[in-house]
């Protein structure tokens, strides 16, 4: 097991290295100047453009750019952003709490439900149950986020009034956040009702950004459970008379999970690039949108130190699943 | 008192407390987090609501609801006959806030205006290269070419020595560059080894004091209770960022905020039809326009530029692209600003003598390039749409269009290429409500090549506002304004297009809310109902 794991994080190096040149490279081959960007309609003067050139090291080579970009990074410097003028790392971890917080209850509510219902669905092969979840699924994966959101908002908080329409909790609260996970957070606080309000308004943005994994971890439950259905171990723990609650959940579900883990891994790219959406519309204060109006108004230090964050978060995430692998496979870990 | 009656008064009592506090509290959904908190350092509205409106105060200040300069922090000013010499007596007993990490030791004075400037324009200030020190406003309104030196007389006396005689330089110490930093703090900070900490902890002089920002999230102020001048009505402000215009909607008609800024154009009407929603209206202090090259036939020549204004159909371009919220441009400047021409007639649409005009020049078979910016601004809330309806107009009389357009950074660095291939859509937000920051800034000679996407430098235009620019009064000025702006309808750079008309949208409590036309959001004097 010890190798396995040593030669997954081998691997981590050379993407890691790829990862830091993406990222830098990227921002520069976008068209647009960030200093011209920067001043907008107002213009500014040569020798005001050269100045500042000079400030952010526009003006030398852009290996030797790379170079120093790279060595900060090794001592975990990712520079500071050109328009709020913080550290970018500072920036991440104010705002990577609300994202983890957000994408773990949307994952939560994708594999909570996902899991189950392709289950069913694939015991009930073809029948009424069967066909009304695989039709729900497909709505809801092709639904435009932007769109659902906005349903859903319209309808829950405007109409009936049952959720808040955006925000991480009511304003009458305030506490100093001492994780930025507002759960924790809000408990912590001992302020009544707090956390009640916290949960409230995780409601809707779970459920928007969890929609999508939930019909894809549904359907690939289904099909995978179909597969190992048709097994002659499965045959043979039927004809031995056991339960079908312990054939369906432990027996197929747990040969099925391997196929199903990788969606779920895959998925957390997928709820990142949902996050951009969710967390604008629902207000919601995390990397997405930050990534977002960085990218728009050309702040290269936060474009390139978020990208490389991100990319690491998912590397951590992939190697989490293959390890995984290993503990619901014992046969890959020898491997 | 029995145990129970005592917990039941006591919760009774924090029940009352809680709504009062909840009532006292002003939630203003604001369309996108501040970049920061020092006003000097950047040029968004959207950082200047966040920080110089309610932290800071100005040496002049703009009364709420007008462009009319008063005093500010400066309680009288005097321009000597050459004016060249502008002397500002400051206002006395002045606070500034206190923080966790500052409690201020000594009254605002000459001091701290010297520090707000010297930081901006010394590149030996200690201040100058902190946190970026980009100070693009104070470079975009001339002031380092401006302003010769700062001379403190006493405490309470500040000269500034200009180059020039300038008469919207009173106008410039009211704008949201200018804001009154306390240098006492700024020292503090810097021997704490975080001068950083004037852009994210800002201690100023205003009616609101900084609380706190939880990033793209909150922003909470609370009452200044020393303020100098009117105190603020609500005990609190709260800014609930709420990037989606929809959403903000929403929270408005849910209770969640009081007040929201840039409703959707698409939900006026229904929210003029709400009657829990009131919605109040101004013209915005701007302008959208198409600027030709004037440097290139056949542009060059006013009579096709005049043929090219009568083919595009405005009232078109105004229930389209503005969704009803834009007016017609006829003159330069939008009408709200002093010197507005009224008499000025606009070029009608009439796109058979559109036609004949460029017979007559000689102009066939033209093909030509409209440039379409890719992002939205009030002036012009989608420049593609603009650019698509003029392709038809000028279609009608002849002229073939092609549209390009090119990321923002690099459409507003061509555009201002002399040899530039193509007329351009653009537009402006005034700064500090005066002429002289459309007219020069736009149209001068001095902006050819940069500012002045028409390149079009014409000096009997010139000559008079260069004039208008050192005169005392705004009357003697105004008149030559109105006379530049007769000479730019005739001469046509621009096709001048829309002014937009700006949306608040608040609850029925709100009271006191008053639009202001340099487009700022203010919340010094709003109160709530009980």
């Amino acid at each position: 097991m010890l190798n396995y794991v040593l030669s997954r994080i081998l691997t981590f190096v050379p993407t890691f290295i790829g990862v830091t040149l993406i990222s830098f490279g990227f921002i520069r081959v976008l068209p647009g100047d960030p200093i011209i960007v920067m001043a907008g309609e107002r213009g500014l003067s040569q020798e005001r453009y050269d100045q500042l050139s000079r400030q952010f090291g526009f003006d030398r080579p852009i290996y030797s750019q790379f170079w120093d970009y790279f060595v900060g990074v090794l001592h975990g410097d990712l520079g500071i952003s050109f328009v709020t003028k913080k550290p970018v790392w500072d920036e991440f971890f104010a705002l990577f709490p609300a994202t983890l917080e957000l994408s773990v209850c949307a994952m939560v509510f994708a594999v909570v439900l996902g899991l189950p219902a392709g289950v069913i669905a694939a015991v009930n092969r073809g029948k009424f149950f069967d066909r009304a979840l695989m039709s729900s699924a497909l709505v809801g994966y092709s639904m435009p986020i932007f769109w659902w959101a906005l349903l859903l908002i319209i309808v829950f908080s405007g109409n009936l009034g049952w959720t808040p329409v955006s925000g991480r909790i009511d304003l009458i609260y305030y506490f100093k956040d001492s994780t930025g996970f507002m759960l924790i957070d809000s408990l912590a606080s001992g302020q009544k009702g707090a956390f009640t309000s916290a949960v409230r308004h995780l409601i809707l943005p779970s459920i928007v950004l969890g929609t999508i994994p939930l019909a894809v971890i549904a359907r690939q439950t289904r099909s995978a459970m179909l597969e190992v259905l048709g097994e002659d171990y499965i045959r043979t723990a039927r004809a031995k008379g056991l339960a079908p609650v312990r054939i369906n959940g432990i027996h197929a579900l747990r040969n099925a999970l391997i196929p199903v883990v990788t969606v779920i891994g895959l998925s957390v790219g997928t709820l990142l690039a949902g996050a951009i959406l969710t967390e604008t519309i629902f207000s919601w204060p995390g990397i997405g949108k930050w990534m977002v109006d960085s990218i728009f108004r050309r702040d290269y230090p936060v474009v390139q130190g978020g990208l490389l964050l991100i990319a690491v978060m998912v590397m951590i995430v992939n190697l989490t699943v293959d390890m995984l692998y290993g503990v619901i496979n014992p046969k890959i870990r020898k491997r | 008192m029995s145990l129970k009656t005592t917990i039941a008064t006591g919760l009774l009592l924090a029940a009352i407390g809680a709504s009062t506090a909840a009532a006292q509290s002003l939630v203003y959904c604001s369309e996108g987090s501040p970049e920061g908190f020092d006003p000097a350092l950047y040029t968004a509205g959207t950082t200047f609501d966040a920080s110089s409106h309610p932290i800071y105060d100005h040496l002049a200040e703009f009364k709420v609801g007008t462009t009319e300069v008063v005093p500010g922090l400066a309680e009288s000013w005097d321009i000597s006959e050459d004016g060249k010499t502008v002397t500002f007596k400051l206002r006395k007993g002045v606070k500034f806030h206190a923080n966790d990490q500052f409690t201020p030791t000594r009254d605002f004075n000459a001091d701290d205006v010297i520090f707000s400037f010297d930081r901006q324009g010394n590149p030996e200030n200690p201040y100058n290269q902190v946190s970026g020190g980009t100070w693009e406003y104070y470079a975009g309104m001339s002031m380092p070419e401006l302003v010769e030196s700062i001379e403190k007389v006493d405490d309470y006396t500040v000269v500034f020595h200009l180059t020039r005689p300038e008469a919207p330089f009173i106008a410039n110490m009211a704008m949201d560059f200018a804001s009154i930093v306390s240098k006492e703090y700024a020292d503090a900070m810097m021997q704490a080894g975080t001068p950083e900490m004037l852009n994210q902890a800002p201690i100023g002089t205003g009616p609101f004091v900084f609380q706190v920002y939880q990033k793209d999230a909150v922003i909470r102020y609370l009452r200044n209770d020393e303020y100098w001048g009117d105190k603020a009505k609500v005990e609190s402000l709260i800014f609930a960022i709420t990037p989606d215009a929809s959403v903000r909607y929403q929270k408005v008609q849910a209770g969640e905020c009081h007040v929201m800024a840039y409703p959707n154009p698409a939900d006026v009407q229904a929210m003029k039809d709400d009657p829990s929603i009131v919605v109040m209206e101004q013209e915005g202090l701007n302008v959208g326009y198409l600027a030709y090259n004037t440097k290139v036939a056949p542009y060059d020549n006013p009579k096709v530029r005049k043929a090219l204004n009568m083919a595009i159909d405005k009232q078109a371009i105004i229930d389209v692209v503005f969704q009803g919220s834009g007016q017609i441009a006829k003159n330069p400047i939008p009408p709200t600003m002093w010197s507005y021409n009224e008499a000025i007639q606009d070029d009608a649409y009439d796109p058979e003598a559109a036609r004949k005009m460029l017979e007559d020049e000689g102009v066939s078979d033209l093909t030509m390039k409209i440039w379409a910016m890719p992002v939205q601004r009030p002036y012009n809330p989608n420049a593609r749409r603009m650019a698509e309806l003029m392709q038809e107009d000028f279609a009608k009389v002849g002229v073939k269009v092609e549209i390009v357009s090119y990321e923002w950074g690099e459409y507003l660095d061509r555009s201002k290429a002399l040899d530039r291939d193509g007329a351009v859509l653009l537009g402006w937000t005034g700064d500090n409500g005066d002429p002289d920051n459309f007219l020069a800034v736009l149209l001068g000679c001095d902006g050819v090549g940069a500012s002045n996407r028409a390149q079009w430098c014409y000096q009997p235009f010139d000559d008079l506002i260069q004039k208008a620019k050192v005169l005392p009064t705004q009357q003697e000025r105004a008149a030559l304004y109105e006379e530049a702006q007769n000479l730019f309808k005739e001469q046509a750079p621009w096709a001048t297009i829309a002014h937009s008309v700006v949306f608040m949208t608040m609850r029925p409590e709100v009271e006191g809310y008053v639009v202001h036309p340099l487009g700022g959001h203010i919340f010094n004097q709003v109160g709530l109902a009980q």
